[in-house]
């Protein structure tokens, strides 16, 4: 199956390492990887923010870069970038020219994880990661595109790793877009009751889909001096493989 | 008074609500109770997602026909002896309770809880023409009784622990100090009582109002609805026009819906189902239903609004939503707080301290998934962010312009890419609402397309 990678604007520029372990993942999956290089964002901080005329713009783009793939699939490793695609019918309602097309891009989008295991039936890929890890729902990967078996069956395949649940892995870290920057002080009060969930679970790692959500959680780790790393679902899943 | 009840800007409010530990507890235990309960007792209900999709698909259907409802429930209620009133907005609602109370020379009102009659400041105004209005919902009358305002949809007095309900007892009842549950219920129970007795008139909310038949229905679990709206000589329930089922069979469903998602219960204790007054001795001689509008006819226009409309106000989105969870009711400084209250209260009230409301969400999308009748919340907000964005701070509508320029080329993505490596202390000082209690993970040294391009993914 060939595969266009949309790899996220954060990823690109701030965790390319998972950008490279979804490579990695998808290709063991036997999957061919092309990446289309003039892309950029999804839309989804003006989307989501209420800037409809901006993300329209930015919406456009992902659009027309996608619409003329010829690969099967379209896979990013977000799910709410994933959430996004799946947002671009409403976002062109009522625009009778671009709605079709704003469809049939968003048909074609996955979530790394959920790709993995729907579309491809692939839960083994040969991974070994020694340690307890926890599993943190990333709220748009679970609740707009219905992911919460996938991420566990594919981390319970992972040779070494132990997934420990902890309590409420389902609620929100807290990060939403400009909400963690326009009430911060909100957003890391919902980070801390989250975290407080892990205090006694000793885990080495929380691992999710987003890396936002991991920017958040492990920014706060580290601000509080904690051992707890913050591991992408791709990254587990491509650890401990000789290249 | 208004829906909105704060002059604060509600980043402040909000903030004062995250320095109170006390409140932070009694929410945290008092959210999860309800949140459990509900879930337990949904469990085992085979056609749980059946029957929201059925409640939806009513409240869907009645909405869009809402006049045609309107006039089948004016029509049957009058045959059944029912006094109709259309109010426009809360000030002709409350000058009718207030002149029905007048003409039944009522004193003390008893009343029974209701989201609606807050919404309108009817306490306020009755005590203003020198009416005693008296809360006979016990989470309600403590709130009355400390001079507050409610900070959740059905449990009123959720931020306040037992220890400070005692306090208030003591104090203002004059009871000895205990904490004893059973004990401060019956002290509550002994003044109330007395009130029921006194008084010739009784206003209640509605939750259900049925075309069919006229009928209207009120759900409780402490029996104080019920002698509100069968003791006094006269009933007056103010009902928000929304609150129409077609059928009489419609209630069903949402006797299944509302308990459940409310406060977790299979059913509530009381269900009222009252078809005009005194029928066969029972009940007021009169029965009033004060029909208001009040901004929604407004939220009927467009599909997306008018979900908003379809909410029976179980508060279910509160107890889940993350935000609620941690700054309660009165941070948002409106009559209806949490998810749904972000939603309802711009539109009911607009103006700049509700027009930020739909900003304190992170979008998680948890409120979606508990509600009853299926309102997409999350879509919601968004609407009304963007409704607003146009009227946002200058350097954001700014900043998202120049973005979308940015992301509308590979070529000035990369720019922007590269200038903020070179000039990090640009951004990176602007990003204190960020790194005040969080690290910023650095960007990373060469991008993932840089990566690619050189070929170490080959």
């Amino acid at each position: 199956m060939r595969v266009s990678l949309f790899v996220t604007c954060l990823v690109d520029q701030f965790w390319p390492e998972v950008g490279t372990a979804t490579v990695e993942v998808l290709r063991r999956a036997g999957c061919e990887v092309v990446f289309d290089e003039r892309q950029t964002c999804c839309a989804q901080p003006a989307f989501n923010t209420g800037y409809r005329d901006e993300a329209r713009a930015v919406a456009e783009r992902f659009i027309e870069i996608y619409e003329e793939t010829d690969a099967d699939a379209i896979v990013m490793p977000s799910g709410s970038c994933g959430a996004m695609a799946h947002h671009l019918p409403e976002l062109f309602r009522d625009d009778a020219a671009w709605l079709p097309r704003a469809e049939r891009v968003a048909a074609k989008t996955f979530e790394l994880g959920s790709f993995l295991v729907r579309e491809l039936g692939v839960e083994e890929l040969g991974a070994r990661f020694d340690g307890r890890v926890t599993w943190h729902d990333a709220c748009h990967g679970l609740r707009d595109l219905g992911i919460r078996d996938e991420p566990r069956r594919l981390i319970n395949a992972v040779e070494g790793a132990e997934l420990v649940e902890m309590n409420a892995a389902d609620s929100c870290c807290g990060f939403g877009g400009t909400f963690s920057v326009k009430h911060p002080d909100i957003s890391v009060a919902i980070l801390d009751h989250k975290l407080a969930e892990l205090r006694d679970k000793e885990v080495d790692a929380v691992v999710s889909g987003d890396v936002s959500c991991l920017m958040q959680i492990g920014g706060r780790l580290q601000r509080q001096g904690s051992g707890i790393r913050t591991l992408h679902l791709a990254e587990l899943l491509a650890s401990g493989v000789e290249a | 008074m208004s829906i909105v009840h704060s002059t604060r800007p509600f980043e402040e409010d909000a903030k004062k609500a995250l320095a109170d530990d006390t409140l932070r507890g009694a929410l945290r235990h008092a959210t999860d109770l309800f949140a459990g309960r509900r879930l337990a007792s949904i469990e085992g209900i085979d056609d749980w997602e059946d029957l929201r999709e059925r409640g939806r698909a009513i409240k869907e259907h009645a909405l869009f026909h809402l006049d045609r409802y309107l006039e089948e429930f004016v029509a049957n209620g009058e045959r059944a002896g029912v006094k109709f009133h259309w109010a426009r907005d809360a000030s002709e609602a409350c000058r009718i309770v207030g002149s029905i109370a007048a003409r039944v020379s009522a004193r003390k009102v008893v009343k029974a809880k209701s989201m609606t009659t807050e919404e309108i400041g009817l306490n306020h105004a009755l005590e203003g023409e020198g009416f005693e209005p008296v809360e006979t919902d016990l989470g309600e009358w403590i709130i009355q009784l400390a001079g507050e305002l409610p900070s959740h949809i059905i449990a009123p007095a959720i931020h306040k622990t037992k220890g400070q309900i005692a306090e208030l007892f003591v104090d203002k009842l004059g009871i000895e100090p205990t904490d004893d549950v059973l004990q401060l219920t019956a002290a509550a129970r002994k003044v109330l009582r007395s009130y029921f007795a006194e008084s010739d008139l009784g206003v209640s909310g509605v939750n259900f109002g049925v075309a069919e038949t006229g009928t209207i229905m009120i759900i409780e679990n402490e029996g104080n609805i019920r002698m509100a709206t069968s003791l006094p000589k006269a009933h007056v329930a103010v009902m928000g026009i929304e609150k129409l089922v077609p059928r009489f069979e419609d209630l069903e469903v949402f006797l299944r819906l509302l308990p459940r998602s409310g406060a977790g219960q299979h059913l509530t204790s009381y269900q009222s189902i009252l078809t005009g007054p005194n029928t066969g001795g029972e009940g007021p001689d009169e029965l009033h239903v004060v029909l208001l509008d009040n901004g929604r006819t407004g939220m009927l226009r467009r599909e997306v609004t008018r979900q908003s409309l379809a909410c029976i106000r179980c508060g279910a989105c509160l107890n889940v939503c993350p935000v609620y969870q941690q700054i309660g009711g009165h941070a948002y400084g409106s009559v209806y707080p949490g998810p749904i209250g972000a939603v309802i209260t711009p539109q009911l009230a607009p103006g700049d301290r509700s027009s930020k409301l739909p900003f304190a969400s992170s979008l998680c999308g948890a409120c979606r998934d508990v509600c009853p009748v299926k309102i997409d919340i999350p879509a919601l907000l968004l609407d009304l962010r963007a409704k607003v964005s146009a009227d946002g701070p200058a350097l954001e509508r700014r900043g998202f312009r120049l973005w979308a320029w940015m992301m509308r080329s590979t070529a000035r993505y990369r720019l922007g890419a590269k200038l903020a490596r070179l000039f990090p202390w640009a951004w990176r000082g602007r990003a204190g609402a960020w790194t005040d209690a969080r690290e910023l993970r650095p960007l990373a040294r060469r991008s993932f397309r840089e990566r690619w391009k050189r070929g170490e993914l080959a």
